[in-house]
């Protein structure tokens, strides 16, 4: 290993690892964290929203006069006055400069693409103002008949070539799969369809601009990521990155929809211009489910060839879904299909429908969600159909390396993660055979399945500035999503500097810090603290250079290869107790502080060394020549009432392994969280988007349903200890999406157990298990 | 939302004689539902009359039954001990609905008078007859999943009051004390107070503008003391009613002496099955019987293309809540 690494840290484990409490705890409780709507800047004025009624058609005219002549309305801005901005993402070109999720910027022209699509944006000196003198807006529209899904008798399905942007090739083939399947002893088909899903993170999205100077932007903006907004507005304004900052101190929850810039972010900023003026917009609850994209509406077929004994011979997937009229946008569920099992032959295939909606996005697990559904319900398909243990033939089929690459994991525990879940639950008390376990009313079913999520392609830098009297301040411009980034990252900082806890500042959410990735793709925890952690060498390596210089250090003339740094200590590798600590030998120099910065890598703790490309959401896990996952196993229990339709999962299990666990009680909590996500996107949460109007038919949270606490029993976490030094500086391979890949299928495979039945349209709600006939 | 003016009231004359003159202006108790229905355009009002202060309170017995404030909260109701003894299935209906925040702000006069949450009604770029009369009604071919099946028209198919607690009453032979801008009472039995929705969706209750909800009252009998409420829904708590069973019985050696049925999130309004109890009524308590029962509840059922399930589910919902207060003894 050519670079420093965590492992190899004789100061390693004080800190990290423990459940410490958030360190930002105290003051979201009481109020003291500001969120982006938060900031009270002087003459702050509020922004509202007004949006189309139709799906597709154009505006023929718009009727500000009422809403103008409110009092406290300060300007109603449409497509006809908003200041332009320098480039919109409505061409390929200036999306692809932007970095946008969405290839069209309302309020840009008269047309009407979707329903809910922003059409005028009125600012006000009150909130309420605003809000009213948006619904005196008179808008006509000539309106036209869209198209609402890829169902559509008029929709055309068309071949993408690639998905996600060009990210996601939209074919692949390994092997004869077809060949393979005519010639196999089991063969399997089944079609899984999937509702929308939309992330309704409990904090809206938000921005406030403030146009300091006539060319100066800052942003208080709920996002993921500082730096991706950063560069798309500085695109669309046509200014250098240095004149927009971008702030985001704490965020409510993202889940995907607030990993890109979308258009309610520079239409407030171009308001704010208009009105000379900053403009605060928060995202009202319906407006969140036509603003900051969803999951799509999906179907996708698996067919599956096996031997008589149960090994894969052939997978082919093909995955049908709506995108918008711009963008070619498709979660890629193949992924996690092609790499999950030993399998010689596999093909896949995106087909998509272009409809009148926005354009769907990354949401929690993109892919590997609903294609972890796909497989592994074919899977337990599969283990029925041949009498084997559904665990059985999992690790009959196990892949000792990446079958999508032949290359080899760089860590993989998963085996372990069988074991240790199926003894937590007792999966060996199960009744092998389904529709048998009864509980009074209830058919009790045991369901499990596999969850597996890469480990993508990032880096991130940070910055240490270590002070005499044994305090450091840490920054790096990551995101908190709520999820414990500002905790973890002081356990590291504290750790790899030798300081409690207590002594550590940690910063973020700046671009004027050091850049980091987006909190997204499960990046965040490797990236940023491995960044930290090379942050910290770089200011031993600067004090060890300090200290053999130094007549007076017990260090003097040592080389400086030999010093190492044991819990804030410069000391001799081979005689430890000769050496100093870092504040003795500062404070006899004179010097206050000493910076350091740091480059976190993926694959940095590889033995090559080699650097990454920037973060990106494409799967690049080969830079290092493993292949980089996390694995782990998901065990439900569900109780279903057979005419009542109702499903309530009743135990819960998950064990996973993901390389270094930063802090137990956080991790707990994503896990639970993420499980959490997934028992709802497999029992109640849908969108529905009327057929005929394009147009959502329960855009509140009163009627789109998330779990609420009476929907979740205790659950039992834990993780496999796992040593990857390939990842990353600290080899942490992160849990925020692994924690739902598999969750709908365990829960699934559990309702099999418990009813015989098989229910393959997500989410499988009281109507589904009635005409299911589980009854009967 | 637009702009309203407010104001408290201390009188139930004073706050009848401004709707009377305001044919725009609002009562507002807890405000749970009427703030959203403003929030979302889809009622606008001039003003809004808080009734808060009107003595519209109390939870006592009286010869003609319990009564009960038409301000009274719905947590406060839920948990009072002679509801709790006297009409479980009136403290079921309230305790499973909502959330405990909304139940702690929430009246009974209010309960009764929320509206649909069919999504077409909720959302004002839809047409919908209900909101705007003659617009259309979307429903009928678009997404009904959670649509009523019975009492149910061309123009409209929503479940009108969605909620808990009507069913409950209707079951139970409520009676509404109402006052009109002349300080005139009436009483009208629940089971009057909902109108079919037939071509005039529009029109959901018998309730004259300007009218006020004082009270109501229910009959103390056998089956109230016995009887239940089951709710089927989609998630454990905060959802409402798929199907819904409010049952009362008096069962003497198996014999069922007297039945009350009413049916929730089935019904285009909170749905008495005289049907079911004609047939329970001195039959044997047994499953034989209340299928039988259930059959006939649903006879009517007229079924679009995504709520045909809720047929089933109203049955299964209705027999299992017979069994289970059978089997309560
Ligand atoms: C998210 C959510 C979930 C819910 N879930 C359920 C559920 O599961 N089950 C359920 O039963 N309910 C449910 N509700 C509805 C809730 O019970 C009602 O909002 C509440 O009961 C209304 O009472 P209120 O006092 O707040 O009425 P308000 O909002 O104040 O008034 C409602 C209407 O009644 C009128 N009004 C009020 N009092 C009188 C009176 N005395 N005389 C004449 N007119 C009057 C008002 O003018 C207004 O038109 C839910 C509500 C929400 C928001
Ligand atoms: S069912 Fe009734 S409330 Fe719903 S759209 Fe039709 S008319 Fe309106």
């Amino acid at each position: 290993m050519n670079e420093p690494n965590f492992f190899e840290s004789p100061g390693a484990g004080g800190s990290v690892g423990q459940p410490l409490d958030r360190v930002d705890g105290h003051d979201k409780v009481t109020g003291k964290a500001r969120y982006s709507a938060e900031f009270p800047l002087p003459g702050l004025t509020y922004g509202v929203l007004r949006t189309s009624e139709i799906a597709k058609g154009k505006i023929t005219s718009i009727d500000t006069t009422a809403a103008t002549k409110e009092p406290g309305v300060i300007a109603v801005l449409t497509h006809l006055n908003l200041p332009k901005l320098a480039q919109t993402p409505n061409t390929p070109e200036g999306k692809k400069a932007i970095g946008a999720p969405m290839g069209f910027l309302p309020l840009t022209s008269d047309e009407i693409h979707y329903a809910g699509q922003p059409v005028a944006l009125i600012v006000a000196d009150t909130f309420e103002r605003a809000t009213h003198a948006a619904s005196l807006v008179r808008v006509q529209y000539q309106a036209a008949q869209p198209i609402a899904s890829f169902l559509d008798a008029k929709a055309e399905i068309f071949d993408p070539l690639k998905v996600q942007d060009g990210k996601t090739p939209g074919h692949t083939r390994r092997g004869d799969p077809q060949a393979a399947l005519a010639a196999s002893a089991v063969k399997l088909k089944a079609t899984y369809n999937h509702a929308i899903n939309h992330h309704n993170p409990m904090e809206p999205g938000a921005t406030t601009a403030h146009w300091e100077a006539a060319d100066r932007l800052t942003v208080y903006e709920s996002t993921q990521g500082v730096t991706r907004t950063q560069t798309a507005l500085s695109q669309m304004l046509g200014l250098p990155r240095e004149q927009v900052r971008v702030v985001t101190k704490y965020i409510g929850g993202g889940f995907g929809c607030k990993g890109s810039c979308w258009p309610h972010t520079p239409l407030t900023v171009q308001a704010a211009k208009a009105v000379g003026r900053p403009v605060k917009l928060v995202l009202t609850r319906p407006q969140m489910f036509t603003s900051m994209g969803h999951r799509e509406d999906q179907t996708q077929t698996l067919t599956l060839g096996a031997t008589k004994e149960g090994k894969l011979t052939a997978l082919i997937h093909e995955k049908t879904s709506t995108t918008s009229p711009w963008d070619n946008y498709a979660e890629p569920n193949s992924r996690i299909i092609n790499l999950l099992y030993e399998c010689p032959n596999f093909e896949a295939k995106y087909e998509l429908a272009r409809a009148n909606v926005m354009t769907s996005t990354f949401t929690r697990a993109p892919g590997e969600a609903p294609g972890s559904f796909a497989i592994e319900c074919l899977m337990d398909d599969l283990a029925y159909q041949l009498g084997i243990d559904p665990i059985q033939l999992r690790l009959l089929n196990y892949a000792e390396k990446d079958p999508s690459t032949g290359k080899p994991w760089s860590s993989k525990s998963l085996k372990q993660c069988y074991a240790r879940g199926a003894e937590l639950f007792g999966w060996s008390k199960r009744n092998p055979k389904n529709g048998l376990t009864r509980d009074g009313r209830h058919l009790v079913g045991l369901g499990m399945a596999t969850a597996s999520y890469p480990v993508h392609n990032s880096q991130g830098t940070a910055r240490v500035r270590l002070y005499a009297d044994g305090h450091a301040v840490v920054q790096s411009g990551a995101t908190d999503l709520g999820t414990g980034t500002y905790t973890v990252m002081t356990q590291v900082a504290a750790d790899s500097l030798g300081l409690p806890v207590d002594k550590i500042r940690f910063e973020l959410g700046d671009t004027r810090l050091p850049t980091a990735p987006n909190s997204g793709g499960s990046v965040a925890a490797g990236t940023v603290s491995s960044s930290i952690y090379m942050a910290a060498q770089d200011v031993w390596q600067k004090l060890t250079k300090l200290a053999i210089q130094d007549k007076r250090s017990p260090l003097f003339r040592a080389k400086p290869e030999d010093v190492i740094n044991e819990k804030g200590r410069l000391v001799l590798r081979k005689d430890k107790a000769k050496g100093e600590d870092f504040a003795v030998l500062m404070k006899r120099i004179e010097l206050t502080d000493i910076e350091g910065t740091g480059n976190g890598k993926y694959g940095a703790g590889y033995e090559s060394g080699m650097a990454a490309s920037p973060a990106d959401s494409g799967h690049k896990d080969d830079t290092a020549g493993h292949s980089m996952h996390s694995f782990g196993a998901h065990f439900c229990e569900v109780r279903v009432d057979p005419e009542l339709g109702t499903v309530r999962v009743s135990r819960w299990v998950s064990v996973h392994a993901a390389g270094r666990i930063l802090n137990a009680k956080t991790a707990r909590s994503q896990i639970i969280g993420g499980s959490i996500f997934g028992i709802g996107n497999a029992l109640m949460e849908a969108t529905h988007r009327d057929d005929t109007f394009a147009r959502y038919t329960n855009a509140t949270l009163a009627d789109y349903h998330i779990p609420v606490n009476a929907d979740i029993p205790e659950m039992t976490v834990e993780f496999i200890e796992e040593h990857d030094p390939y990842i990353n500086a600290m080899g942490v391979k992160g849990i925020g999406e692994i924690s739902m890949v598999g969750v709908a299928a365990a829960v699934a495979n559990a309702v099999f157990h418990a009813t015989g039945k098989r229910v393959r349209d997500l989410p499988i709600t009281p109507d589904k298990i009635l005409s299911a006939g589980v009854a009967s | 939302m637009n702009n309203f003016a407010y104001q408290q009231v201390g009188k139930a004359k004073d706050a009848t004689a401004i709707l009377r003159e305001d044919k725009q202006a609002a009562f507002i108790a807890g405000g749970t539902t009427l703030l959203d229905l403003m929030k979302t355009n889809i009622e606008q009002h001039s003003q809004l009359v808080d009734i808060n202060l009107l003595p519209f309170k109390g939870i006592e017995q009286t010869s003609d039954g319990l009564r009960i404030g038409a301000l009274e909260r719905m947590s406060d109701v839920g948990e009072n001990r002679l509801v709790l003894e006297q009409y479980p299935a009136i403290s079921e209906s309230l305790l499973l609905a909502a959330s405990p925040q909304l139940r702690n702000m929430a009246s009974i006069g209010g309960n009764l008078l929320q509206r649909t949450r069919c999504g077409y009604f909720r959302d004002v770029a839809f047409p919908c007859n209900k909101r705007e009369p003659g617009s259309g009604c979307p429903a009928q071919k678009g997404d009904n999943r959670n649509l009523a099946i019975l009492g149910v028209s061309d123009s409209c198919i929503a479940n009108s009051n969605p909620g808990d607690l009507a069913v409950a009453l209707v079951a139970l032979d409520a009676v509404l004390t109402l006052e009109n801008a002349k300080g005139k009472q009436r009483r009208v039995p629940l089971t009057n107070f909902y109108l079919l929705p037939g071509n005039t969706p529009h029109k959901e209750t018998v309730l004259e503008p300007g009218e006020l909800i004082v009270a109501v009252t229910v009959p103390t009998a056998a089956h109230a003391r016995r009887s239940m409420y089951l709710k089927v829904r989609e998630r454990t708590s905060y959802a409402y009613a798929l199907a819904s069973a409010a049952v009362g019985l008096d069962v003497q050696g198996g014999q069922i002496r007297s039945a009350r049925v009413a049916l929730g999130g089935v019904g285009a309004q909170p749905w008495r099955s005289l049907e079911a109890e004609k047939i329970l009524t001195g039959a044997p308590a047994t499953e034989a019987t209340f299928r039988a029962a259930a059959a006939a509840a649903l006879q009517g059922a007229q079924p679009r293309e995504h709520n045909g399930y809720k047929v089933e589910l109203a049955k299964n919902t209705l027999v299992r809540a017979l069994f289970d207060l059978t089997a309560k003894v």
